[in-house]
């Protein structure tokens, strides 16, 4: 059992998103959050990252709570959120090395150049953020993916949102290799997509 | 844990050389507010000398408070706060080395550009040898304590002058002590003891504003 929640519940305001949601995720499994908008996927993600502080109940990473582990936790992590966390005045390459800097992992600079090419930004590696598109700057978000074999945990918040049909296929395949490889991961998305996990799960989240 | 420092270091500093334009704007900021003093109250050489000292530090005061807002604003808006915040650094050292290029962009340049206006108010010597020492160690204090205020201010609507009014009146201490250390050379007697005074708040200040500044990023995300 790598990831766990127990009896978790989520307040926005006055309102109450969900409460007594339990999930446990092993290696190679999928979870799979559900929901219409505003149904509280985006908070379920941030709660299991450790970016907001649940209302109740707990949740624990390899039989510890994740609020005891702290940086610990954050490098068995990779979270993809909505905002891509992409700056204008960085080029690709240079956002692709500042995120990796923060997770805490080295990389070279042919890692890197290898990472854009797998995602399509080869030719426009150099190019200052400012002048991509909407997808093209999700897809350096994503690059890190190709980084992240040995990160245990993917989050990711709507990861094919903006990304056309060759780069969601990439970016299902990453996420494929990595459940493969037996990693755990958890998205949202409201695309039909087929990842092959070794089990999948699926929450549906506002019913 | 040093290494993870000085790579958040390099990337602000980076970053600010992209936006060149930001930095320059503050320091005009600061030459202009300085200049329109003499304008202001006539050109009587000891008024003006007398006033100086005053003068220098409220004007660097507030070019460096305007400059507070770019210390987390950008980078909460296009989520990479967000991930700071899961780093794999611990939080405090990625705070103390945003402050620390916030100083090497506003307040080392204002330190290094006070004594030249300095000069246009006929400050003697031994008096731009102290306003550089003064600002050398209270800048540092304005990054400390306007981090907090920024990080406080995170995502507040009309932040700008929230942000003036909770930092400002923190600042008063670093006005009084730095001025006055200027205007006691001046009068002809020894700083060291309002010198001694600004160590003591940067200390302070560096023992106390990560730790204050972390806990305010985290419940802007809570």
């Amino acid at each position: 059992m790598m990831l766990e929640a127990r009896d978790l519940a989520c307040e926005r305001g006055d309102l109450r998103l969900f409460s007594g949601l339990e999930f446990a995720l092993s290696a190679g499994e999928l979870l799979w959050v559900r929901g219409a908008n505003g149904s509280g996927k985006t908070s379920l993600l941030r709660l299991v990252a450790g970016l907001s502080r649940p209302a109740a109940g707990s949740i624990h990473w390899r039989g510890e709570d994740i609020r005891a582990l702290a940086e610990e936790y954050a490098r068995e992590l990779l979270f993809i959120g909505h905002s891509n966390a992409v700056k204008d005045e960085f080029s690709a390459e240079e956002n692709l090395a500042v995120s990796l800097d923060l997770a805490g992992r080295r990389s070279s600079a042919a890692e890197r150049a290898a990472a854009l090419e797998q995602l399509g930004l080869a030719a426009r590696a150099r190019l200052p953020a400012r002048y991509l598109s909407q997808g093209q700057k999700r897809r350096v978000a994503l690059a890190r993916l190709c980084l992240a074999a040995d990160v245990p945990l993917w989050i990711l918040d709507e990861p094919f949102a903006a990304l056309d049909a060759r780069a969601l296929d990439t970016v299902v395949g990453l996420v494929d290799a990595h459940l493969a490889r037996g990693g755990a991961a958890i998205l949202t998305t409201h695309q039909e997509v087929t990842i092959a996990a070794r089990a999948r799960f699926s929450i549906a989240l506002g019913d | 844990m040093l290494a993870g420092l000085k790579a958040i270091v390099a990337r602000d500093l980076r970053l600010s050389m992209r936006r060149r334009g930001d930095v320059l704007n503050h320091l005009v900021f600061f030459v202009i507010v300085v200049t329109l003093f003499p304008l202001g109250v006539g050109a009587e050489p000891n008024l003006l000398r007398a006033m100086a000292p005053g003068i220098l530090w409220v004007a660097a005061l507030l070019a460096a408070m305007l400059s507070l807002q770019r210390l987390f604003a950008a980078d909460f808006a296009d989520g990479t706060l967000e991930q700071m915040l899961i780093s794999a650094q611990p939080l405090g050292v990625i705070v103390v080395g945003k402050m620390i290029a916030h100083w090497m962009m506003s307040g080392l340049p204002l330190t290094l550009l006070a004594p030249v206006l300095g000069v246009q108010f006929d400050l003697p010597q031994a008096a731009l040898a102290t306003l550089v020492l003064s600002l050398a160690i209270g800048t540092p204090v304005l990054s400390l304590i306007g981090g907090v205020g920024a990080a406080l201010t995170l995502g507040v609507r009309g932040g700008g002058v929230l942000l003036a009014l909770l930092v400002l009146p923190l600042y008063v201490p670093v006005l009084i002590f730095g001025a006055g250390a200027v205007a006691e050379v001046s009068g002809g007697m020894s700083a060291a003891p309002h010198l001694s005074l600004l160590g003591a708040f940067l200390a302070i200040s560096c023992a106390v504003a990560p730790w204050a500044t972390c806990a305010a990023l985290r419940v802007a995300y809570d």
